[in-house]
């Protein structure tokens, strides 16, 4: 109880107040620093033994000297586990293992992106290291559970160095006093002193301040001393980020609860209603068609060979099953095209495959063999027959349906389907006229002519004509997660460039006993802060130099 | 029209040479004595031809457009001539932001050489597939492309600091494996230089070879513009004109070469590494000084600490525009296109590693104080993480991104 106690504390509590409970530092100005201060937070005068010697203190200004978290506590196992993932040394490997990871993964095609059993085909096509990238679950590895776990520890990083960061870095830019030691200024990366007078002074810093105040900065003064600051939210932009980050990959842990997220994928030939799957719609293709550019709008001087397509498209309609009646209702009708998916209510269906010209029904016509007289024809819908469909054929025939193998096959003499694709219809008929009680049986096998199997028959059934329809392939989606890592993804972009289009700059001067200190500092381009102040501190008359023009 | 278009493109192509070889001129004609008005001014004009051609290059776009009906962007040639663009652009705004001349003689002609790169692809204008048919697309290419435009100049910034580095001190171990990988990036440039020589040339005598082979149980023909060093594997000759003699391919590509142009491929690729192989001994007998000490006095006089930076700069502002573009944009563009916003296919998983090289680098720059010359390294490492991109993913491992 004592340590969870104590853990909580920790965390709840801002820094500073749990360390002045145990142990306090110091300073000459006569501020109380917490424990693991580097910097005073007061003045900036260094406290660390190991930092008065030092020539700059440039390291210790990114959190402005601040105690931090995992520098304070390093001795219990949360400890232990906090301090590892808020280094960002520890932040930078794992980057760099997940790319290396990825990259691997794209030497052969993963799993989805091919055709055929994975077990053989890597093997098959990419010999001996094709076996491995597969035996070594590279091949279907960004869903993987180690790839996941790659991601989540970036995530909990990203948690983790954020809150050890952002508060004491708060706390320290919201509390900058303008008064600074000399040692913290000159201690700068960028520095210089310089003998003035006391009666100068004046003149010289109003003028400093003037300056920098032209260059947008915004200007403090207080005494003898100067603090000009601009660009301060460039210092939020790496949290900002970090936070869209975050919230970007929850999102995507979201889609692991049931139900938010859907993956599926139908195929549909024109005038079909089929159930779209793990929801409670229908979904009917009335019409599906490819349309192929005109030669007339394909512009001249381009070069194309053969016919290029246009579009696909597919009409659908959406439908509700009654959960009483058990009817279906339309509620949706839309036309489905590449880049424009039907959606209803966070479900979409994308056009995603065409196949044109797929046999859907066969008229068969029957012919009395004496005579050669043609007694009718009949139609079959070779996706939806039922058992024992009879069909009424001229006057006085009736043919029924006792065997249907969509896919026939011979396998040890007895008559088998391989599939339920119509792939090789054959039937077995029996043809009886009206009255009769016995009929005669009649076997229709595609492509292949029977007659001598029937002599004694006294009709012949034949193909008088097949009907095709396309056939689409809807990608069937949902994703409730998406506000949600879109979301993180504009903080991520806000973020970013606040961090990078702005920069944080700082500029102290003080006079103190005849001499000028200045001291600058930013989080980037110090070049560019060299170059501003040098022109700043000449309109002052300060000679400083700093880069050569 | 389409001879309008071409001739926009011959303009945009004359004027970025030009350009190189103001700024080039600018700073080598200021030897000795030191006149930094001088090159100011030279540097002026060389920024004024590359806005030119950067608007010669617009126009070009937009002829195109009128033609083709959609944005240039959707194959090999399109897209490589538009990061050209970006190059230019991303150069532009740096060159205000820090006045540097002497980048200018460094990025411009790497924009030169990557036009004329693209213009070894074929040029000509195709209706959109399907797919392709989306605004989205657009935005997500177009800034992606702006975003790698701002890695190129950081590379080219950093190959500079690089330069001046090396040059400096060569002596000891890690000068000399710097010198070493710093010769070798330069040489891999001269083979895109000598990919686009070479296939000029050969596309100006007109050079043919045809091929019948066998593409997963298919027969397939393939045509070369290049001499066939390497031939489709169990390939027969159709047509071959002969070259120095040669009447059949000196090998066979290896059978696990299987595209139906992979061996193609695999023949530029030869030529364009002998090429630039024999470009830099040409370069060397000449000179009788590495590429590194050629260059040298380029940057001799420039501030390190002010070609680090640079680097760092461009790369500064190219990242939030490539996240934008090559994730975020690519993300809503997938989600219309395909239902799913992410789908790691490799142009997309490749995307996602320039991304987390760039943040790695920068993790490494601000918290592990990686400045100079590792920041150098990165920056160049980073862009040929893009050009393994632009060029390996789309014309070897094709995925749904594949540029016909
Ligand atoms: C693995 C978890 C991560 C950790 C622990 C981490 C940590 C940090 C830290 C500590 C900073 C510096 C903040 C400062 O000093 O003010 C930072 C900056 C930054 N981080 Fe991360 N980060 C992580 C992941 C990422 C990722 C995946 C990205 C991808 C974009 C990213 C992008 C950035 C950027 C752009 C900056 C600012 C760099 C600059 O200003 O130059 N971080 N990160």
């Amino acid at each position: 109880m004592e340590s969870i106690h104590s853990i909580l504390i920790a965390l709840v509590l801002k820094r500073g107040e749990l360390q002045d409970m145990i142990e306090n530092t110091k300073c000459e100005c006569g501020h109380n620093n917490p424990v693991g201060t580097i910097l005073c937070e007061c003045c900036g005068k260094p406290l660390d033994e190991a930092l008065i010697n030092k020539e700059t203190i440039e390291k210790e200004m990114r959190y402005e000297g601040k105690a931090r978290r995992s520098q304070a506590f390093q001795s219990a196992l949360f400890d232990r586990v906090w301090n590892f993932f808020s280094s960002v040394k520890v932040a930078i490997i794992l980057i760099i293992i997940t790319l290396i990871a990825a990259a691997v993964g794209t030497i052969f095609p993963q799993e989805k992106f091919i055709s055929g059993d994975p077990a053989t085909y890597y093997s098959e096509q990419y010999g001996i290291y094709g076996e491995l990238f597969y035996k070594l679950g590279l091949s279907d590895m960004y869903s993987s559970w180690w790839f996941f776990l790659l991601l989540a520890m970036i995530g909990i990083s990203l948690v983790v160095c954020s809150l050890d960061r952002v508060i004491p870095l708060y706390k320290a830019l919201q509390n900058q006093q303008v008064i600074k030691s000399p040692d913290f200024i000159s201690k700068q990366r960028i520095s210089h002193r310089e003998e003035i007078d006391a009666a100068e002074k004046e003149a010289k810093l109003n003028g400093l301040a003037d300056s920098l105040a032209k260059k947008l900065y915004h200007v403090r003064r207080d005494g003898d001393a100067i603090l000009a600051e601009k660009g301060r939210i460039s210092r939020w932009g790496p949290y900002i980020n970090h936070i869209g980050l975050i919230i970007f990959l929850f999102g995507v842990v979201l889609r692991y609860i049931p139900g938010w997220y859907l993956d599926e994928f139908i195929w549909i030939r024109e005038g079909e209603i089929k159930k779209v799957p793990e929801t409670e719609y229908y979904v009917k293709n009335e019409r599906a068609f490819a349309e192929l550019y005109d030669q007339k709008e394909i512009p001249k001087g381009l070069n194309v060979e053969g016919p290029v397509v246009k579009k696909y498209q597919t009409d659908a309609v959406l439908y509700e099953k009654d959960p009483k009646t058990g009817e279906l209702k339309p509620v949706h009708k839309q036309s489905i095209l590449v880049n424009h998916p039907l959606e209803y209510k966070g479900l979409s269906l994308f056009q995603s495959n065409f196949e044109p010209g797929q046999l859907d029904s066969i008229t068969l016509k029957v012919t009395e063999k004496k005579t050669q007289k043609q007694a009718g024809t009949f139609t079959v819908k070779l996706y939806d027959l039922n058992p024992n469909q009879v069909y009424q054929v001229g006057g006085n025939l009736e043919v029924r349906v006792l065997e249907y193998y969509p896919d026939f096959a011979l396998e040890n003499n007895r008559p088998v389907t391989k599939s339920q694709e119509p792939n090789k219809p054959a039937f077995i008929f029996e043809v009886r006229e009206k009255g009769e009680s016995q009929g005669e049986r009649s076997w229709v096998i595609a492509g292949q002519n029977l007659d001598s199997l029937t002599k004694e028959n006294q009709y012949a059934i034949d193909l008088a004509g097949i009907n095709v329809v396309n056939e689409s392939g809807l990608m069937v989606r949902k994703d409730r997660s998406l506000p949600v890592i879109f979301f993180g993804g504009i903080i991520s972009m806000i973020g970013l460039v606040m961090g990078f289009y702005w920069q944080h700059r700082r500029v102290w001067a003080r006079w103190k006993d005849g001499m000028l200190y200045i001291g600058a500092h930013t989080n980037k381009n110090w070049f560019s802060l060299r170059r501003e102040l040098q022109q700043a501190a000449r309109r002052a008359d300060i000679a400083l130099t700093l880069v050569k023009d | 029209m389409v001879q309008l278009m071409e001739n926009l493109l011959y303009a945009t192509f004359i004027l970025y040479l030009l350009s190189s070889v103001t700024f080039v001129m600018g700073i080598s004609g200021n030897k000795e004595k030191k006149d930094e008005a001088r090159v100011r001014r030279w540097g002026n004009i060389g920024v004024g031809i590359a806005i030119t051609g950067a608007v010669f290059q617009v126009l070009f776009i937009i002829t195109r457009m009128l033609i083709g009906g959609h944005f240039p962007t959707s194959n090999m040639f399109e897209f490589t001539a538009f990061l050209c663009f970006t190059i230019v652009i991303g150069f532009i705004v740096i060159f205000f932001i820090y006045r540097s001349v002497v980048l200018g003689a460094f990025v411009m002609p790497l924009a030169v050489i990557l036009l004329a790169y693209a213009s070894v692809f074929p040029r000509d204008v195709q209706p959109l597939i399907p797919a392709l048919q989306s605004h989205w697309l657009y935005i997500h290419v177009t800034t992606a492309a702006l975003g790698q435009g701002a890695f190129a100049v950081g590379f080219a910034a950093g190959l500079m600091y690089l330069i001046g580095r090396v040059g400096k001190e060569k002596k000891g171990k890690t000068g000399f494996w710097n010198a070493f990988w710093l010769e070798t990036t330069l040489v891999v440039v001269l083979m895109f230089v000598g990919f686009s020589l070479i296939n000029f040339t050969f596309g100006a005598l007109g050079y043919e070879a045809k091929f019948s082979h066998q593409v997963d149980g298919q027969p397939n023909v393939q045509e070369y513009q290049l001499p066939p060093i390497a031939g489709p594997h169990e390939g027969k000759v159709i047509h071959m004109d002969p070259f120095l003699g040669l009447t059949q391919p000196l090998f066979e590509a290896p059978a696990w070469m299987k595209g139906q142009q992979a061996a193609g491929k695999l023949n530029s690729v030869i030529w364009s590494v002998m090429t630039g192989l024999i470009l830099y001994g040409l370069i060397r007998l000449i000179a009788r000084k590495s590429l590194t000490d050629i260059l040298y006095p380029l940057v001799k006089n420039l501030n390190p600490e002010l070609l680090d930076e640079v680097s760092y700069r461009a790369i500064a502002i190219g990242f939030p525009i490539f996240t934008l573009g090559a994730l975020i944009f690519a993300m809503i563009w997938a989600h219309e296109a395909w239902g799913r916003f992410w789908g790691w296919d490799p142009k997309e998983t490749w995307a996602f590693i320039t991304w987390l090289f760039y943040s790695a680098y920068l993790h490494l720059r601000l918290s592990r104080g990686w400045h100079g010359l590792k920041s150098a390294w990165l920056a160049v490492g980073g862009f040929v993480i893009i050009m393994i991109n632009l060029i390996v993913i789309n014309l070897v491992i094709s995925g749904l991104h594949s540029y016909a």
